[in-house]
């Protein structure tokens, strides 16, 4: 294949973290009635010891799958995974499923969006809490109950002891997201996947939830893979951000550096299309037109091709193009970079004409 | 100024729960007042169960206000009757958030769209009704021919269209949009606000724009309602609530809001809110906030807060501003 890329090339200011996870050429693929759906598409990327990595792009561009791949969270057959993804010596893609059973939850924590289906409504937080310590630490039961009031008490549940018998349904959603967030954190993971974990929560509630990952993540120095739709979030969290499109890493580099200076068409499209707060224009959004491909059905060339407006390059059309480095640690997968201009007016920092009002001083502004 | 188009005066959506000796009340909506111009944009935000959606079923009488006064037009709303209802509603509309949960599975968006024709007695006529519902279609971007097809094939973005087309078929005077782009992917839901845009200017609707997306909300609404707990908190022009939110509730709702500069974002300050939002059955006496506001002082477990005049065209309900309001009894 002409566009599979080089290796994701080291950046310099982050080879002094080690490497925690490694993944490359991870392609994940789905048999359907409508023919194979290549859902992940040539994923590289490189994850350092106490680093967020933010996974952005639009629904179904592969995201929670290619996540969900490396330990084969996804049914097998009809998905198919290929590639390696490597956490520490281990390449996770050739684990038998005996052998992943310790590593996911163990080496690998997880907080999916919805504590409602990660949770089971029928045990009780206690139980559903000490079971992976008591499987994965061998942990006693003693023990194993003592961590959970630990851990409850750190995500900030009050007075842990006594909701240990308590069930799903008691708690609120912000509650039973920390819950989630206890046992993703309960066996020490080297890296926890965050998969749109404080979506459904109200800005009050992410920005708690937020703020406890970021302890956690300071006081045991886990890496973290953030998967969220909020570049705000992105903007206040992740050191590195990845931008998928149609399986693929279309953009990656460090989070001031996409935010403020993005030059692949759609992240500037995604950026330009987006309400910003205390931005005064009120015209028409900058709406990227059209629907993403569906993965059964991909376009020859880039996958973006058929609703970018800056296309022009005729080989857009017929062939993929490569991933680029274009300057220091900042890779690109188009023919075409948006001039600056364009790039710097899309992005929020420009658009803001009212500064976020001041809340140092109390009582009345 | 136009009279108003729609102005709601105390209302209240008491939903009782539970059984006997443990029925209780939930206070969904208790006590909302508001206003809106023909062709304006009202937005209303607020966290997860203040009362957003109750208010805007209310409005529209989908759910009985427990009580209140909405005036539309100078109808009173609450007295029409069963069959005034039904005609009257040809002039409010509402889209919801799913608009998968509320096209019918079976029929055709086609039909779907047809039938708020029919219980309006619209263009009748197999022709007639065909060429509307084309151009209504055709009215939000979606081709004509796609009116035989069912709603499952369709992604989102395309359903919030059939949503709001079927919304419209009816030239509504009103729609209540209850969180109409949350379930959008982001650049979908620029399509969908741009939609809901042009719609306004082209045929002079009014819109009570519900969602949790405060930068949404700025640019789509020309006021803004602020709600917690079944109170509107604070009312003000879309940007001076922005630009100088009063009530300490506002400013930490604000101040929690990520903002896409990561410059920004990682300098400013934020009020932390602690813990959950009390339970609408028995919220806190005085104001409701005072369990979790920064500024509280003796007063806020004393006074039930009223909305009060601020500023110019800024009305907001917190004693900071002078202990305005009701004397909590007993
Ligand atoms: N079991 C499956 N069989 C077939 N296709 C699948 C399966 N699971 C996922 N897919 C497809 O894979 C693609 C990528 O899905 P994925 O869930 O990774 O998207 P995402 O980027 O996480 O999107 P979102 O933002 O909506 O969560 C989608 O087109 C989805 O329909
Ligand atoms: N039919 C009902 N019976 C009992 N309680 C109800 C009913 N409908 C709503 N409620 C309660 O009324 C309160 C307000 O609900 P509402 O749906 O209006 O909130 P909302 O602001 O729209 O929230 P969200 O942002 O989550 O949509 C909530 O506490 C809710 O649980
Ligand atoms: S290759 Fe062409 S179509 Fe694709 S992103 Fe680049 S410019 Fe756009
Ligand atoms: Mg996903
Ligand atoms: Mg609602």
């Amino acid at each position: 294949m002409s566009g599979a890329p080089e290796p994701t090339p080291e950046h310099d200011d982050s080879t002094d973290a080690e490497v925690v996870l490694s993944v490359r050429d991870l392609e994940v693929s789905f048999g359907t009635k409508r023919g194979r759906a290549e859902v992940v598409r040539g994923l590289d990327y490189d994850l350092h010891r106490g680093e967020t990595l933010a996974i952005v792009g639009e629904s179904g561009s592969g995201k929670s799958v290619s996540t969900l791949a490396l330990t084969k969270l996804i049914p097998i057959p009809p998905g198919r995974g290929t590639g390696t993804a490597h956490l520490g010596d281990t390449d996770l893609i050739s684990l038998s499923e005996a052998e992943l059973v310790h590593v996911r939850g163990q080496r690998i924590g997880f907080v999916f969006q919805d504590p409602m289906t990660s949770l089971n409504p029928v045990h009780t937080i206690g139980r559903q809490l000490t079971e992976g310590m008591r499987h994965h630490l061998g942990l006693s039961e003693a023990a194993a109950r003592d961590r959970a009031v630990e851990l409850l008490a750190k995500v900030g549940i009050p007075s842990p002891e006594d909701r240990l018998g308590d069930y799903p349904h008691q708690f609120s959603g912000g509650m039973r997201q920390r819950v989630v967030i206890a046992i993703g954190l309960s066996c020490d993971p080297e890296v926890l996947i965050a998969d749109e974990a404080t979506t459904a929560l109200d800005v009050t509630t992410q920005a708690q939830i937020i703020d406890l990952i970021a302890e956690l993540q300071a006081d045991l120095g886990m890496a973290v893979v953030w998967i969220t739709h909020d570049l705000g979030v992105v903007a206040g969290i992740a050191d590195r951000v990845l931008v998928m499109y149609a399986g693929e890493v279309v953009e990656q580099a460090d989070a001031p550096e996409l935010l403020s200076r993005p030059r692949h068409p759609y992240t500037v499209g995604l950026l330009a299309s987006l309400p910003v707060l205390g931005d005064t224009e009120r015209g028409d959004l900058a709406a990227i037109p059209g629907l993403p491909p569906p993965p059964t059905s991909l376009p020859p060339g880039c996958g973006f091709y058929p609703r970018c407006s800056f296309r022009s390059d005729e080989r857009c059309a017929t062939e993929r193009p490569p991933l680029r480095e274009v300057v220091a640690g900042h890779l690109v997968r188009s023919f075409y970079e948006v001039p600056e201009e364009q790039s710097r007016r899309a992005s929020a920092a420009t658009r803001i004409a009212i500064e976020p009002p001041d809340v140092r001083d109390e009582g009345v502004a | 100024m136009s009279s108003p188009l729609l102005e709601v005066e105390d209302l209240h959506v008491h939903f009782p729960v539970g059984r006997g000796r443990d029925r209780q009340l939930v206070r969904a909506v208790d006590g909302v007042s508001l206003t809106l111009q023909p062709g304006e944009t009202l937005g209303l935000v607020g966290e997860s169960g203040c009362g957003k959606t109750t208010s805007g079923l209310a409005l529209l009488r989908l759910v009985e206000p427990t009580s209140g006064r909405v005036v539309f037009d100078g109808t009173d709303v609450r007295s029409l009757s069963k069959r005034d209802l039904r005609s009257w509603r040809r002039r409010a509309a509402m889209i919801f958030q799913d608009p998968y949960a509320s096209l019918d599975p079976r029929l055709p968006v086609g039909e779907s769209i047809g039938e708020a024709l029919d219980i309006h007695g619209l263009h009748q006529g197999k022709q007639a009704r065909r060429d509307r519902i084309g151009d209504l279609l055709e009215r939000c971007g979606l081709h004509p021919r796609v009116a035989d097809r069912y709603p499952h094939e369709f992604s989102g973005g395309q359903r919030q269209r059939i949503g709001i087309a079927r919304a419209i078929a009816c030239e509504p005077d009103f729609i209540v949009c209850d969180e109409p782009i949350a379930a959008l992917d982001v650049s979908i839901q620029a399509q969908v606000m741009n939609l809901l845009t042009e719609l306004q200017q082209d045929l002079g609707l009014a819109y009570l724009f519900i969602a949790h997306d405060l930068a949404a909300v700025q640019h789509v609404c020309d006021r803004i309602a602020v709600m917690y707990l079944g109170r509107i908190v604070e009312e003000a022009e879309r940007l001076d609530l922005y630009r100088a939110p009063q009530p300490p509730y506002t400013q930490a709702l604000l101040s929690a809001i990520p903002i896409p500069d990561p410059v920004r974002e990682r300098e400013r300050e934020r009020i932390r809110l602690e813990g959950d939002v009390p339970s609408p059955i028995d919220p806190p006496s005085g104001c409701r906030f005072r369990t979790r506001c920064r500024a509280v002082f003796d007063a806020c477990e004393r006074i039930d807060p009223a909305l009060q005049e601020v500023a110019d065209d800024h009305r907001a309900a917190c004693l900071l501003h002078g202990e305005v309001g009701t004397e909590v009894t007993g």
